[in-house]
């Protein structure tokens, strides 16, 4: 970790590290190392170098995109066939950047300086973010971002390397507790997260539509669940409101 | 190929199919995220998607469970969600609680159907 290229006043620092410093506590840092040593197994297993997998979890920043990347690129799969599914995969990350950065910036903070908050976003900053910076002060925002990124950049990279040689190892039941970790902290912490009534029609909806859509074989049906579940469940909040 | 165009096959591969593809959503949120306020109506229904959309991952992954944890059967799995919302509500919704009873009850029931 390089320090900040230019002397920072005091509160930016102190942010960055209490960033940092919540990736020790945060539930999310356990399951992200997890979920990387099983991303770092299955590089091994593709045939990727060390160094590949370890720029691969910096540059895409994305556990399921780099899971399809992996498995895609190892298969030989078509490089078109394969961003179109790491594409697919990545609309998510839209509305999740979209729905945090207002939470992060200020009025008239330059665009440039929240290309690094948006990149660290995915699932577990985003949950994490959504908790944890109501009580950070504005204007460390970006930096509490940027240091809790930077923590559990660290211990994904760290996880992939344990991964990578350990994969030869490691027997199945263990491997498949592993993957396990990502379906159950992703909804005990969107449980969590979910204090208004719209949130959680949002997440029992997507539940049940999720597995409907994709059974059905409808295309994108991610993103389609998405929008069909969370717009329904946004409908019953206006409709509620409006009755009261 | 030789083994250093094959290196960089590799890392070019990298770049236009792993990171491009995926980057570009976090860009055009930034893009679409200007002017924008905390309070602004239309965040509450992004979160709405967003939020359902990570439902229906968190539900995918469970039900047509990729690699080797199609290995456990489906009803064993879906139970040990359930242990793990169990787990969380019982010790005063802790994240961490939830994600050790869901563990505890896969593996344990893995071994008991004797796998």
């Amino acid at each position: 970790m390089s320090s900040p290229p230019e002397p920072q006043p005091a509160s930016t620092l102190a942010a960055f590290r209490a960033g940092l410093n919540a990736t020790w506590t945060s539930a999310f840092t356990y399951v992200l190392f997890a979920n990387y040593v099983g991303i770092g197994a299955i590089s091994h297993d593709f045939g990727f170098t060390i160094t590949w997998t370890l720029v691969a979890t910096v540059l895409v920043w994305a556990g399921p995109a780099q899971v399809i990347l992996v498995s895609m690129l190892g298969a030989g799969a078509s490089l078109f066939e394969v961003a179109l599914a790491v594409g697919l995969s990545g609309v998510r990350l839209l509305p999740m950047v979209v729905s945090m950065l207002p939470m992060v910036k200020r009025p008239g903070v330059r665009s440039w300086k929240l290309v690094l908050p948006a990149h660290f976003t995915a699932v577990s900053i985003w949950v994490e973010a959504l908790r944890l910076l109501p009580a950070v002060p504005r204007e460390g925002r970006i930096a509490f971002i940027n240091g809790l990124g930077t923590g559990y950049s660290i211990c994904a990279l760290a996880a992939a390397l344990v991964g990578y040689y350990l994969a030869a190892k490691m027997p199945t039941l263990i491997s498949a507790a592993l993957l396990f970790l990502t379906p159950l902290a992703f909804l005990m912490s969107t449980l969590r997260n979910a204090r208004m009534l719209v949130d959680r029609l949002a997440l029992g909806l997507g539940l049940v539509i999720g597995p409907l859509f994709a059974y059905w074989q409808i295309g994108l049906d991610l993103l389609w669940s998405g929008v069909v579940g969370g717009t329904a469940a946004y409908a019953i909040h206006r409709v509620r409101e409006a009755l009261q | 190929m030789s083994a250093l165009s094959g290196e960089f096959a590799a890392y070019l591969a990298l770049v236009l199919v792993g990171f491009l593809p995926n980057e570009v959503w976090r860009w055009l949120a930034v893009i679409f995220s200007r002017g924008l306020d905390e309070d602004a109506e239309i965040l509450i229904w992004v979160r709405a998607v967003a939020t359902a959309i990570l439902a229906g991952v968190i539900a995918k992954l469970t039900i047509f469970s990729p690699g080797v944890l199609a290995t456990i059967p489906t009803p064993l799995r879906l139970g040990a969600v359930l242990v793990g919302v169990i787990g969380f509500l019982l010790v005063r919704r802790s994240v961490f609680a939830g994600v050790l009873a869901g563990e505890a009850a896969l593996i344990l029931g893995a071994l008991l159907v004797g796998r």
